[in-house]
Protein backbone atom coordinates (compact mmCIF):
# COMPACT_ATOMS: atom_id res chain seq x y z
CA UNK A 1 0.00 0.00 0.00
CA UNK A 2 1.30 3.15 -0.97
CA UNK A 3 0.01 5.95 1.84
CA UNK A 4 -0.88 8.77 1.89
CA UNK A 5 1.74 11.87 0.57
CA UNK A 6 2.16 14.62 3.26
CA UNK A 7 3.72 18.06 3.28
CA UNK A 8 4.55 19.29 6.56
CA UNK A 9 6.85 21.62 8.31
CA UNK A 10 8.53 20.07 11.54
CA UNK A 11 10.39 22.39 13.76
CA UNK A 12 11.22 24.98 10.61
CA UNK A 13 11.88 22.21 8.27
CA UNK A 14 10.12 20.95 5.00
CA UNK A 15 9.01 17.61 5.78
CA UNK A 16 7.38 14.97 3.30
CA UNK A 17 6.42 11.53 4.39
CA UNK A 18 3.51 8.51 2.92
CA UNK A 19 1.46 7.49 5.95
CA UNK A 20 -1.63 5.07 5.87
CA UNK A 21 -4.78 6.90 6.74
CA UNK A 22 -5.22 5.23 10.13
CA UNK A 23 -1.76 5.93 11.44
CA UNK A 24 -1.51 8.58 14.70
CA UNK A 25 1.03 11.24 14.04
CA UNK A 26 3.17 9.97 16.93
CA UNK A 27 4.12 6.60 14.82
CA UNK A 28 5.23 8.67 11.46
CA UNK A 29 7.21 10.78 14.09
CA UNK A 30 9.38 8.11 15.70
CA UNK A 31 9.12 5.46 13.01
CA UNK A 32 8.72 7.04 9.75
CA UNK A 33 11.12 10.19 10.43
CA UNK A 34 13.54 9.15 13.19
CA UNK A 35 11.91 11.68 15.99
CA UNK A 36 12.27 9.39 19.08
CA UNK A 37 11.70 12.40 21.34
CA UNK A 38 7.94 12.22 21.93
CA UNK A 39 6.80 9.00 23.25
CA UNK A 40 4.09 6.92 22.97
CA UNK A 41 2.90 6.06 27.14
CA UNK A 42 -0.80 5.32 26.70
CA UNK A 43 -1.68 6.18 23.51
CA UNK A 44 -5.16 7.09 24.02
CA UNK A 45 -4.57 10.94 25.26
CA UNK A 46 -4.19 10.60 29.02
CA UNK A 47 -0.40 10.44 29.31
CA UNK A 48 0.52 13.59 26.97
CA UNK A 49 4.20 11.90 27.02
CA UNK A 50 3.44 11.96 23.34
CA UNK A 51 2.97 16.02 23.61
CA UNK A 52 3.61 18.61 20.25
CA UNK A 53 2.54 21.36 19.73
CA UNK A 54 0.65 21.87 15.59
CA UNK A 55 0.18 25.41 14.90
CA UNK A 56 0.57 27.06 17.89
CA UNK A 57 -1.65 24.23 20.09
CA UNK A 58 -0.46 21.44 22.50
CA UNK A 59 -2.38 17.89 21.50
CA UNK A 60 -0.95 14.54 22.15
CA UNK A 61 0.42 13.37 19.04
CA UNK A 62 -0.98 10.07 19.56
CA UNK A 63 -4.67 11.34 19.21
CA UNK A 64 -3.71 13.18 15.61
CA UNK A 65 -3.60 11.38 12.39
CA UNK A 66 -0.16 11.66 10.45
CA UNK A 67 -2.19 12.21 7.34
CA UNK A 68 -3.86 15.58 9.13
CA UNK A 69 -0.39 17.05 9.56
CA UNK A 70 -0.57 18.26 5.63
CA UNK A 71 0.69 21.85 5.75
CA UNK A 72 0.27 22.27 9.61
CA UNK A 73 3.43 23.48 11.80
CA UNK A 74 4.83 20.95 13.91
CA UNK A 75 7.47 21.56 16.93
CA UNK A 76 8.47 18.44 18.93
CA UNK A 77 11.48 18.32 21.67
CA UNK A 78 14.24 18.17 18.59
CA UNK A 79 13.17 21.58 18.04
CA UNK A 80 13.82 22.85 21.55
CA UNK A 81 17.44 23.17 21.98
CA UNK A 82 19.61 25.25 19.54
CA UNK A 83 22.66 22.94 18.76
CA UNK A 84 24.63 22.24 21.82
CA UNK A 85 22.63 25.37 24.17
CA UNK A 86 19.59 24.25 25.68
CA UNK A 87 16.12 25.82 26.22
CA UNK A 88 16.25 27.34 29.36
CA UNK A 89 13.17 25.02 30.94
CA UNK A 90 15.75 22.02 29.61
CA UNK A 91 18.34 23.17 31.50
CA UNK A 92 16.54 23.70 34.42
CA UNK A 93 15.09 20.37 34.67
CA UNK A 94 18.36 19.27 34.81
CA UNK A 95 19.65 21.11 37.53
CA UNK A 96 16.74 20.30 39.46
CA UNK A 97 16.81 17.31 38.51
CA UNK A 98 13.02 17.45 37.60
CA UNK A 99 13.30 13.75 35.80
CA UNK A 100 13.86 10.18 36.81
CA UNK A 101 12.95 7.80 34.33
CA UNK A 102 12.52 10.46 31.86
CA UNK A 103 9.80 8.54 29.74
CA UNK A 104 7.78 11.69 30.80
CA UNK A 105 10.01 14.52 30.21
CA UNK A 106 9.99 15.72 26.28
CA UNK A 107 6.55 16.04 27.18
CA UNK A 108 6.71 17.85 30.42
CA UNK A 109 9.25 20.48 28.21
CA UNK A 110 6.62 20.83 25.01
CA UNK A 111 3.80 21.52 27.32
CA UNK A 112 5.85 23.72 29.64
CA UNK A 113 7.45 25.83 26.40
CA UNK A 114 3.46 26.15 25.46
CA UNK A 115 2.44 27.36 28.57
CA UNK A 116 5.03 29.99 28.78
CA UNK A 117 4.74 31.15 25.04
CA UNK A 118 1.32 31.99 26.59
CA UNK A 119 1.68 32.99 29.67
CA UNK A 120 5.31 34.07 30.92
CA UNK A 121 4.53 34.75 34.20
CA UNK A 122 2.53 31.92 35.66
CA UNK A 123 1.86 31.74 39.26
CA UNK A 124 2.74 27.87 40.93
CA UNK A 125 -1.18 27.19 40.19
CA UNK A 126 -1.21 28.34 36.79
CA UNK A 127 1.89 25.60 36.33
CA UNK A 128 -0.40 22.76 37.90
CA UNK A 129 -2.55 23.26 35.74
CA UNK A 130 -1.36 24.00 32.77
CA UNK A 131 0.83 20.63 32.94
CA UNK A 132 -2.23 18.58 34.49
CA UNK A 133 -2.08 16.94 31.08
CA UNK A 134 1.06 15.53 31.43
CA UNK A 135 1.72 12.17 34.02
CA UNK A 136 5.13 11.61 35.48
CA UNK A 137 5.52 8.43 38.21
CA UNK A 138 8.76 9.33 39.09
CA UNK A 139 8.97 12.61 40.18
CA UNK A 140 6.05 13.30 42.42
CA UNK A 141 5.66 16.78 40.01
CA UNK A 142 7.34 18.67 42.38
CA UNK A 143 10.61 19.24 41.23
CA UNK A 144 9.44 19.39 37.59
CA UNK A 145 7.03 22.88 39.06
CA UNK A 146 10.30 24.11 40.53
CA UNK A 147 12.24 23.68 37.65
CA UNK A 148 9.70 25.02 35.46
CA UNK A 149 9.57 28.32 38.19
CA UNK A 150 13.20 28.38 38.14
CA UNK A 151 12.99 28.82 34.13
CA UNK A 152 10.45 31.65 34.01
CA UNK A 153 12.58 33.52 36.46
CA UNK A 154 16.04 33.01 34.02
CA UNK A 155 13.81 33.97 31.07
CA UNK A 156 12.58 37.38 32.63
CA UNK A 157 15.72 38.11 33.13
CA UNK A 158 16.98 37.16 29.35
CA UNK B 1 -9.71 2.70 4.83
CA UNK B 2 -9.39 5.85 3.34
CA UNK B 3 -8.42 9.66 4.56
CA UNK B 4 -10.03 12.34 2.57
CA UNK B 5 -10.26 15.87 3.60
CA UNK B 6 -13.05 17.42 1.78
CA UNK B 7 -13.16 21.69 1.22
CA UNK B 8 -16.84 21.74 1.27
CA UNK B 9 -19.79 20.80 2.96
CA UNK B 10 -21.51 19.37 0.43
CA UNK B 11 -18.63 17.86 -0.81
CA UNK B 12 -17.88 15.91 2.87
CA UNK B 13 -21.92 15.24 2.65
CA UNK B 14 -22.09 13.67 -0.91
CA UNK B 15 -18.78 11.45 -0.01
CA UNK B 16 -20.57 10.32 4.02
CA UNK B 17 -24.21 9.59 1.96
CA UNK B 18 -22.49 7.32 -0.67
CA UNK B 19 -20.18 5.66 1.51
CA UNK B 20 -20.75 1.69 2.32
CA UNK B 21 -19.02 0.79 5.25
CA UNK B 22 -18.18 2.45 8.58
CA UNK B 23 -17.64 5.90 7.80
CA UNK B 24 -16.95 7.97 10.90
CA UNK B 25 -15.97 11.99 10.86
CA UNK B 26 -12.77 13.61 12.44
CA UNK B 27 -13.03 16.84 14.07
CA UNK B 28 -10.85 16.80 17.21
CA UNK B 29 -10.14 12.91 17.37
CA UNK B 30 -10.30 13.05 21.21
CA UNK B 31 -13.02 10.40 20.67
CA UNK B 32 -12.14 8.44 17.08
CA UNK B 33 -8.77 7.74 17.81
CA UNK B 34 -9.24 6.30 20.84
CA UNK B 35 -11.87 4.20 19.80
CA UNK B 36 -10.45 3.58 16.72
CA UNK B 37 -6.67 2.86 18.81
CA UNK B 38 -8.73 0.22 20.97
CA UNK B 39 -10.42 -1.33 18.29
CA UNK B 40 -14.29 -0.60 18.64
CA UNK B 41 -14.53 1.22 15.33
CA UNK B 42 -12.70 0.17 12.44
CA UNK B 43 -13.99 2.58 9.62
CA UNK B 44 -13.57 2.43 6.07
CA UNK B 45 -13.63 5.99 5.59
CA UNK B 46 -12.74 8.88 7.75
CA UNK B 47 -13.90 12.26 6.89
CA UNK B 48 -11.85 14.74 8.21
CA UNK B 49 -13.84 18.03 8.14
CA UNK B 50 -11.64 20.64 9.48
CA UNK B 51 -10.50 22.46 5.58
CA UNK B 52 -14.47 22.87 5.07
CA UNK B 53 -14.43 26.53 4.89
CA UNK B 54 -16.21 28.41 7.93
CA UNK B 55 -16.40 25.17 9.98
CA UNK B 56 -13.11 25.83 11.77
CA UNK B 57 -14.89 29.55 13.11
CA UNK B 58 -16.81 31.13 15.73
CA UNK B 59 -19.15 33.88 13.93
CA UNK B 60 -21.31 36.67 15.56
CA UNK B 61 -24.27 37.23 13.77
CA UNK B 62 -27.42 39.22 14.09
CA UNK B 63 -28.94 36.80 16.51
CA UNK B 64 -26.04 35.73 18.59
CA UNK B 65 -23.35 32.69 18.14
CA UNK B 66 -22.68 30.39 15.42
CA UNK B 67 -19.70 27.60 16.75
CA UNK B 68 -18.38 25.88 13.89
CA UNK B 69 -18.21 21.97 14.42
CA UNK B 70 -14.33 21.92 13.98
CA UNK B 71 -13.76 24.64 16.56
CA UNK B 72 -11.26 22.96 19.44
CA UNK B 73 -12.95 23.55 23.14
CA UNK B 74 -9.48 25.77 23.93
CA UNK B 75 -10.35 28.96 21.26
CA UNK B 76 -14.01 28.76 23.01
CA UNK B 77 -12.47 30.02 26.48
CA UNK B 78 -10.43 32.81 24.20
CA UNK B 79 -13.60 34.19 22.52
CA UNK B 80 -14.37 36.92 25.46
CA UNK B 81 -17.39 37.99 23.62
CA UNK B 82 -19.01 34.28 23.95
CA UNK B 83 -17.21 34.16 27.14
CA UNK B 84 -19.18 37.04 28.49
CA UNK B 85 -22.47 36.08 27.11
CA UNK B 86 -22.82 32.13 27.88
CA UNK B 87 -19.89 31.65 30.81
CA UNK B 88 -21.52 28.83 31.50
CA UNK B 89 -21.29 26.89 28.11
CA UNK B 90 -17.96 28.33 27.94
CA UNK B 91 -17.03 26.47 31.42
CA UNK B 92 -18.68 23.62 30.50
CA UNK B 93 -16.36 22.92 27.42
CA UNK B 94 -13.38 24.16 29.26
CA UNK B 95 -13.95 20.97 31.79
CA UNK B 96 -13.16 18.35 28.83
CA UNK B 97 -9.89 16.91 29.33
CA UNK B 98 -6.67 18.33 29.24
CA UNK B 99 -4.99 21.24 28.07
CA UNK B 100 -3.66 18.56 24.96
CA UNK B 101 -7.35 17.45 24.67
CA UNK B 102 -8.81 21.39 24.46
CA UNK B 103 -6.68 21.99 21.52
CA UNK B 104 -8.32 19.66 20.18
CA UNK B 105 -11.87 18.37 21.13
CA UNK B 106 -14.90 20.20 19.96
CA UNK B 107 -18.60 20.54 21.20
CA UNK B 108 -20.18 18.90 18.06
CA UNK B 109 -17.94 15.92 18.64
CA UNK B 110 -18.82 15.67 22.54
CA UNK B 111 -22.45 15.87 21.31
CA UNK B 112 -21.87 13.27 18.65
CA UNK B 113 -20.27 11.13 20.44
CA UNK B 114 -23.60 11.13 22.57
CA UNK B 115 -22.35 10.10 26.16
CA UNK B 116 -24.87 10.96 28.83
CA UNK B 117 -21.54 12.35 30.88
CA UNK B 118 -20.85 14.61 28.02
CA UNK B 119 -19.80 18.09 29.96
CA UNK B 120 -20.65 20.63 27.31
CA UNK B 121 -24.30 18.65 26.32
CA UNK B 122 -26.59 19.96 29.25
CA UNK B 123 -25.15 23.61 29.00
CA UNK B 124 -25.79 23.82 25.52
CA UNK B 125 -29.02 22.36 26.32
CA UNK B 126 -29.84 24.63 29.01
CA UNK B 127 -28.89 27.83 26.89
CA UNK B 128 -31.16 26.77 24.51
CA UNK B 129 -28.09 25.60 21.60
CA UNK B 130 -29.11 24.17 18.39
CA UNK B 131 -27.65 22.38 15.86
CA UNK B 132 -27.27 23.10 12.23
CA UNK B 133 -27.31 19.61 10.11
CA UNK B 134 -26.24 18.94 6.77
CA UNK B 135 -27.31 16.38 4.58
CA UNK B 136 -28.38 14.78 1.43
CA UNK B 137 -31.75 17.03 1.58
CA UNK B 138 -30.24 20.36 2.77
CA UNK B 139 -29.87 21.68 5.96
CA UNK B 140 -32.06 21.56 8.80
CA UNK B 141 -31.96 23.06 12.92
CA UNK B 142 -32.62 20.91 15.81
CA UNK B 143 -32.70 21.54 19.35
CA UNK B 144 -29.50 20.17 20.53
CA UNK B 145 -31.43 17.79 23.36
CA UNK B 146 -32.66 16.25 20.09
CA UNK B 147 -29.81 14.66 18.68
CA UNK B 148 -28.58 12.21 21.26
CA UNK B 149 -31.10 9.24 21.87
CA UNK B 150 -29.24 6.58 23.26
CA UNK B 151 -25.73 5.96 24.91
CA UNK B 152 -23.73 6.28 21.48
CA UNK B 153 -26.44 6.69 19.53
CA UNK B 154 -27.64 9.69 17.80
CA UNK B 155 -30.44 10.98 15.48
CA UNK B 156 -28.97 12.27 12.88
CA UNK B 157 -29.60 10.28 9.33
CA UNK B 158 -27.10 8.96 6.97
CA UNK B 159 -25.07 11.36 5.31
CA UNK B 160 -25.53 13.77 7.23
CA UNK B 161 -23.17 15.88 9.47
CA UNK B 162 -23.68 18.71 12.06
CA UNK B 163 -21.98 21.93 10.88
CA UNK B 164 -22.25 24.21 13.68
CA UNK B 165 -23.78 25.07 17.40
CA UNK B 166 -26.30 28.10 17.30
CA UNK B 167 -26.24 30.33 20.52
CA UNK B 168 -28.45 32.83 20.61
CA UNK B 169 -27.37 36.26 21.93
CA UNK B 170 -28.53 36.13 25.90
CA UNK B 171 -31.37 38.19 27.02
CA UNK B 172 -30.77 41.43 28.67
CA UNK B 173 -30.62 39.93 32.79
CA UNK B 174 -29.79 36.49 32.42
CA UNK B 175 -26.77 34.25 33.45
CA UNK B 176 -26.17 30.54 32.83
CA UNK B 177 -23.70 27.99 35.03
CA UNK B 178 -22.53 24.56 34.70
CA UNK B 179 -21.35 22.18 37.18
CA UNK B 180 -20.71 18.92 37.73
CA UNK B 181 -19.83 15.88 40.21
CA UNK B 182 -16.13 14.36 39.67
CA UNK B 183 -14.33 12.12 42.55
CA UNK B 184 -10.79 14.46 41.91
CA UNK B 185 -10.58 18.30 41.49
CA UNK B 186 -9.77 17.84 37.54
CA UNK B 187 -10.08 15.65 34.40
CA UNK B 188 -12.50 13.28 34.91
CA UNK B 189 -15.70 11.97 33.65
CA UNK B 190 -18.80 13.42 35.24
CA UNK B 191 -20.93 11.04 37.80
CA UNK B 192 -23.40 13.87 37.44
CA UNK B 193 -24.01 17.34 36.25
CA UNK B 194 -26.46 20.64 36.04
CA UNK B 195 -26.62 23.55 33.75
CA UNK B 196 -28.76 26.18 34.40
CA UNK B 197 -30.15 29.30 32.36
CA UNK B 198 -32.33 32.05 33.57
CA UNK B 199 -33.82 35.18 32.72
CA UNK B 200 -34.84 37.76 36.05
CA UNK B 201 -36.65 40.96 35.80
CA UNK B 202 -36.16 44.02 37.25
CA UNK B 203 -37.26 42.41 40.79
CA UNK B 204 -35.05 39.57 40.63
CA UNK B 205 -38.10 37.14 40.24
CA UNK B 206 -37.22 34.74 37.51
CA UNK B 207 -39.02 35.23 33.81
CA UNK B 208 -37.41 32.07 31.86
CA UNK B 209 -35.35 29.17 32.87
CA UNK B 210 -33.88 26.01 31.50
CA UNK B 211 -32.64 23.13 33.63
CA UNK B 212 -30.81 20.25 32.35
CA UNK B 213 -29.25 17.18 34.01
CA UNK B 214 -25.96 14.80 32.63
CA UNK B 215 -25.01 11.60 33.49
CA UNK B 216 -28.75 10.98 35.17
CA UNK B 217 -30.01 9.70 32.24
CA UNK B 218 -29.40 7.53 28.72
CA UNK B 219 -29.37 11.03 27.12
CA UNK B 220 -29.06 14.47 28.81
CA UNK B 221 -32.37 15.26 30.28
CA UNK B 222 -33.99 18.99 30.15
CA UNK B 223 -36.41 18.78 33.43
CA UNK B 224 -39.29 21.61 32.61
CA UNK B 225 -41.03 21.03 35.85
CA UNK B 226 -37.32 21.84 37.44
CA UNK B 227 -37.60 25.44 35.58
CA UNK B 228 -41.34 25.97 36.26
CA UNK B 229 -40.22 25.36 40.00
CA UNK B 230 -38.14 28.65 39.36
CA UNK B 231 -40.20 30.52 36.98
CA UNK B 232 -42.33 33.67 38.79
CA UNK B 233 -40.26 33.36 41.99
CA UNK B 234 -37.52 34.57 43.68
CA UNK B 235 -34.19 32.01 44.07
CA UNK B 236 -35.70 31.53 47.59
CA UNK B 237 -35.29 28.92 50.23
CA UNK B 238 -38.53 27.72 48.81
CA UNK B 239 -37.41 27.33 45.09
CA UNK B 240 -33.95 26.10 45.66
CA UNK B 241 -35.84 22.76 47.72
CA UNK B 242 -38.25 22.35 45.07
CA UNK B 243 -35.82 22.66 42.08
CA UNK B 244 -33.31 19.96 44.04
CA UNK B 245 -36.07 17.95 44.84
CA UNK B 246 -37.40 18.09 41.36
CA UNK B 247 -34.19 17.46 39.92
CA UNK B 248 -33.68 14.50 41.89
CA UNK B 249 -37.00 12.99 41.19
CA UNK B 250 -36.20 13.27 37.54
CA UNK B 251 -32.81 11.38 37.32
CA UNK B 252 -32.91 7.77 35.55
CA UNK B 253 -29.29 7.40 36.67
CA UNK B 254 -27.42 4.55 36.46
CA UNK B 255 -25.57 2.35 39.23
CA UNK B 256 -22.27 1.95 39.00
CA UNK B 257 -18.92 2.17 41.12
CA UNK B 258 -18.48 5.97 40.62
CA UNK B 259 -22.13 6.38 42.08
CA UNK B 260 -24.73 4.82 43.34
CA UNK B 261 -28.54 5.83 42.16
CA UNK B 262 -29.15 7.30 45.54
CA UNK B 263 -25.91 9.18 45.35
CA UNK B 264 -26.43 10.62 42.43
CA UNK B 265 -30.26 11.77 42.31
CA UNK B 266 -28.84 13.39 45.27
CA UNK B 267 -26.12 15.16 44.00
CA UNK B 268 -27.97 16.17 40.53
CA UNK B 269 -30.46 18.05 43.07
CA UNK B 270 -27.56 20.11 44.84
CA UNK B 271 -25.74 20.80 41.87
CA UNK B 272 -28.84 22.37 40.23
CA UNK B 273 -29.17 24.37 43.82
CA UNK B 274 -25.72 25.86 42.92
CA UNK B 275 -25.66 25.98 39.61
CA UNK B 276 -29.26 27.66 39.91
CA UNK B 277 -27.45 30.28 42.00
CA UNK B 278 -24.43 30.80 40.11
CA UNK B 279 -26.95 31.69 37.16
CA UNK B 280 -29.20 33.75 39.26
CA UNK B 281 -25.67 36.27 40.54
CA UNK B 282 -24.56 36.07 36.53
CA UNK B 283 -28.38 37.71 35.75
CA UNK B 284 -27.86 40.38 38.57
CA UNK B 285 -29.98 38.52 41.23
CA UNK B 286 -29.18 39.35 44.77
Amino acid sequence: MAGIAVSTTINGDHVEYLCQPDEPLLDVLRDRLGLTGAKEGCGTGDCGACSIILDDRLVCSCLVLGAEAEGRRIETIEGMAHGDQLHPLQQKFLEHAALQCGICTPGFLIAAKDLLAKNPDPTEEEIRFGLAGNLCRCTGYDKIVRAVQDAVHVMKGA
Amino acid sequence: MRYIRPLSIEDAVGQLAGSAGISAILAGGSDLLVRMKGGFIEPDLIIDIKSIAGLSEIRETADGFSIGAAVPCAVLGEQAALKKAWPGVVEAAKLIGSKQVQGRCTIVGNLCNASPAADSVPALVAAGARAVIAGPAGKRTVAVEAVPIAPGKTSLAKGEIIEAILLDSQAPRSGDAYLRFIPRTEMDIAVVSAGVNLTIDAHGVVTAARVALGAAAPTVLLVEEAAEALIGRKLDEAALERLAKVCAGACRPIDDKRGTIDFRRKVAGVLARRAALTAYARAGGK
